[in-house]
């Protein structure tokens, strides 16, 4: 860098990610993100309960066309992120060792691992149907096939301490498989969930497809885990309590409820856990039609 | 009835079944009294007649009887797979052997015609143990890692319209997954799961691997919130399933649940009319329209109405409602007082509302619980019939004009358990089975059921599937 120390450098706004778009939380406010040493590092906004039912709105406008992408299609526009991310790796491993109190060589290991995941749900898009689908042999002349289909509107409760390999272990696999994603940034390190957005959105990821939303996670995920048209929640981010909480609030229109699972270390192999906590699954099943003399039978 | 042709009676005969005055709870291989003493009488649907008097289980009960099973489960999750498989194997057999008896048995206590638990119920009873028997030895196929283990005490839970076979969707995976269960029938149908704790009996279960607690809701709450209740499955009302989910809240309880429905039936123009009047009456006079993933919207395309409805009620005609253990009788009664009820009220209430109901010409026994086929026109989305389950024999006729109209409407509900496709139109079948948001989507048939294949709801319907390799995923610690 130059010898210039009188360049005062520039600060980032740090914003929502909405609909495709980067508001400020229509509450106006924000709050402070320190790094681990308790240094200002930004104002992030607060998002507050109308933030939320925003980005459902969006997300839910996102899902139709997202779902009925096709997987290939899919993964092209997820490995297209992860080349996004491979180009920003910088930001992130500055972003991460600050969020995390991490080295710099620490926190690079963490965005490449996080990169490497990413590449690895995008490859998933157009295989998890054949692995978790498959035709019924009924006993009858029917034809009968089950495949795996998105659950809708996902609200992602993203873990609290791993900001950006913990994040981005739980986002993709959700919109991997077509659902549509609100996501709730690590309360305390929502930074590198915020640098995501602008990631997705120069990345042909559709608008309302990912959501992100920063500030205080029990404020955000109550009107989540309540609201009538979100279809899922994964409470990754959640303590016991508020897990519970938002689980017994969930209830009212049977979300599918992914709890806290403990994960000691993000780096390891995810398996598929992840991917399918967020499909239902379709049976359709069709006369093949006995042909006898009459002609074709149903 | 008037018709061209009268049938002489047919009835089967009641004497294969032998049902004692009494029956207790069945607990670690042992039929025992309730703690408290308690009974309560159960009824045929199509007389009234008492047909037993069964214990009811309390709290303290569903406590020794989760102890017998988890007291049971340590042997039995250690068990080998062939040696599961066979115990599993044997029952399905046993039920073969018995399945006349318990046809009877059931059509008594149900009050569903006999031509249904005898070609429906008993056979998919029977397929189920003997498809998920072929489980128990090869788990580690199933796709759910190299060793997947049991979850413990399952606490299942299921309803009064088809008694054995939803005891069969829910204890055939749990054993051969290495679980064991304690089980609660509803309290209008206790009786066949009293006579497969005999069936169990007879095959040489361990004590305590399967356990039969009968009795009302209470009993079904205090099940599913046992501490030492590991996996919860209930098959009821999208009411009571919210409620078993805030119950298991915040615990390591495992769930699955199979709720209400109001399937659609979508009938476009090039439909082949004959077979999608079977279709439609398969999918909602069926065990009376008693079926949670029930054909109970009828969406016909506006061009087609008049030919569709005039042949519908020509069919309708000819269904002979009666005494459900005549081998000729189509529509058998409703399930209880309750239930017959619930239907006379919406069904009022439908009529309120400004749609027109329609019944054939049919005579209703004088006693028992009976309630005529039904069918409603001009029904608007708007209308109670079109938005609440009726679980009853009353389809909602609605029109529709464009494909995409027509997948809107069917998608129009909190529901998501089923629907129907009759067209002659291949791809169209696929494109609209494509948007339907629902777990079973019966194309050119209805309600078709079958051990391998994977049956649940989207929405409102509940989550989890039953059947299939899907199926095993429930019982699983995946």
């Amino acid at each position: 860098m130059s010898e210039r120390n009188d360049r005062l450098s520039v600060f980032k706004t740090y914003k929502l990610y909405v609909g495709g778009k980067f508001p400020r939380s229509e509450s106006g406010r924000v709050y402070e993100v320190t790094d681990s040493k308790g240094r200002w590092l930004a104002n992030a906004p607060q998002s507050s309960r109308k933030d939320a039912r925003d980005a459902v709105v969006a997300a839910r406008k996102a899902f139709g066309g997202w779902s009925g992408a096709t997987a290939y299609n899919r993964g092209q526009v997820l490995y297209r992120v992860a080349e996004m991310l491979e180009g920003r790796k910088a930001q992130f491993v500055h972003e991460v060792a600050d969020a995390e109190g991490l080295s710099k060589s620490r926190a690079a290991e963490q965005v490449e691992a996080t990169i490497d995941r990413w590449v690895w749900y995008a490859g998933w898009t157009d295989k998890i149907a054949q692995v978790v689908g498959g035709g019924n042999p009924v006993a009858g002349p029917y034809f009968n096939l089950s495949s795996p289909e998105p659950t809708g509107v996902v609200a992602v409760l993203a873990p609290q301490e791993s900001s950006f390999l913990g994040l981005v272990s739980v986002v993709a696999p959700v919109i991997a498989t077509g659902n549509t994603a609100i996501v709730v940034a690590s309360e305390k390190s929502p930074l590198p969930a915020l640098s995501l957005g602008e990631v997705l959105a120069t990345s042909d990821v559709p608008g309302g497809v990912v959501n992100v939303l920063s500030g205080r996670t029990a404020e955000i995920a109550t009107p989540l885990a309540s609201h009538q048209d979100v279809n899922a929640i994964d409470l990754a981010g959640a303590d016991e309590v508020l897990a519970k909480e938002l689980e017994i609030a969930a209830a009212d229109n049977l979300k599918r409820v992914l709890r806290p699972q403990p994960v000691d270390n993000w780096s390891a192999t995810p398996g598929i856990d992840r991917l399918t906590a967020f499909l239902e699954t379709k049976t359709v099943w069709h006369p093949t039609g006995s042909l006898g003399a009459s002609g074709s039978s149903y | 009835m008037a018709s061209a042709f009268d049938y002489a009676p047919a009835p089967e005969s009641r004497s294969v079944v032998d049902i004692a005055p009494s029956y207790g709870l069945f607990i670690d291989g042992e039929f025992v009294d309730a703690a408290d003493g308690k009974v309560f009488k159960t009824v045929s649907p199509s007389t009234e007649e008492v047909l037993s008097e069964v214990a009811q289980a309390g709290s303290e009960d569903v406590d020794r009887a989760v102890k017998a099973a988890r007291k049971a489960f340590e042997k039995w999750s250690a068990l080998p797979g062939p040696e599961r498989a066979k115990y599993l194997f044997r029952i399905a057999r046993i039920i073969q052997e018995r399945s006349r008896e318990l046809a009877v048995l059931e059509t008594l206590d149900n009050g569903k015609p006999i031509k249904e638990t005898r070609d429906a119920d008993l056979p998919l009873v029977a397929a189920h143990f003997f498809y998920y028997a072929g489980w128990a030895d090869k788990l580690e196929h199933a796709g759910f890692g190299a060793s997947p283990k049991p979850l413990g005490v399952a606490g299942q839970v299921i309803p009064w319209n088809f008694p054995l076979l939803m005891l069969a969707w829910k204890i055939a995976p749990a054993l051969a997954t290495g679980n064991t269960v304690v089980l609660k029938p509803a309290e209008t149908t206790p009786l066949s799961a009293l006579f497969f704790a005999d069936i169990c009996r007879q095959a040489g279960l361990p004590r305590g691997v399967v356990n039969i607690l009968p009795g009302y809701g209470d009993t079904g709450a205090a099940l599913v919130a046992h501490p030492d209740v590991d996996k919860v499955a209930f098959t009821g009302s999208t009411a009571v399933g919210k409620e078993i989910a805030r119950t298991v809240a915040g615990t390591r309880k495992k769930v699955t649940l199979e709720l209400g429905g109001k399937g659609a039936n979508i009938v476009f123009d090039d439909a082949p009319i004959d077979q999608a009047v079977e279709g439609i009456v398969n999918g909602i006079f069926f065990n009376q329209g008693q079926v949670c993933c029930a054909g109970s919207r009828l969406l016909v395309q506006e061009s087609i109405q008049d030919e569709l409805l005039d042949s519908l009620k020509r069919r309708l005609s000819t269904l002979r409602l009666g005494d459900p253990l005549d081998k000729n009788t189509d529509i058998g009664a409703i399930n209880s007082a309750e239930q017959l009820s619930r239907i006379t009220s919406l069904v009022e209430k439908g009529a309120a509302e400004g749609a027109e109901p329609w019944s054939p010409e049919c005579e209703l026994p004088s006693s028992g619980y009976w309630f005529a086929p039904t069918l409603f026109t001009n029904v608007t989305q708007a209308h109670t019939i079109a938005r609440d389950e009726i679980f009853g024999p009353v389809l909602s006729v609605l029109t529709f004009r464009t494909p995409d109209e027509a997948v809107a409407k069917a998608n129009n509900t909190q529901y998501g358990l089923s629907a129907g496709i009759w067209t002659e139109k291949g791809s169209r079948i696929l494109a609209v089975a494509n948007k339907l948001r629902a777990g079973v989507v019966w194309s050119n048939t209805f309600n078709k059921f079958d051990p391998t294949s994977p049956f649940g709801g989207y929405k409102e319907s509940g989550f989890g599937r039953e059947g299939g390799r899907h199926g095993l995923e429930a019982y699983l610690d995946v």
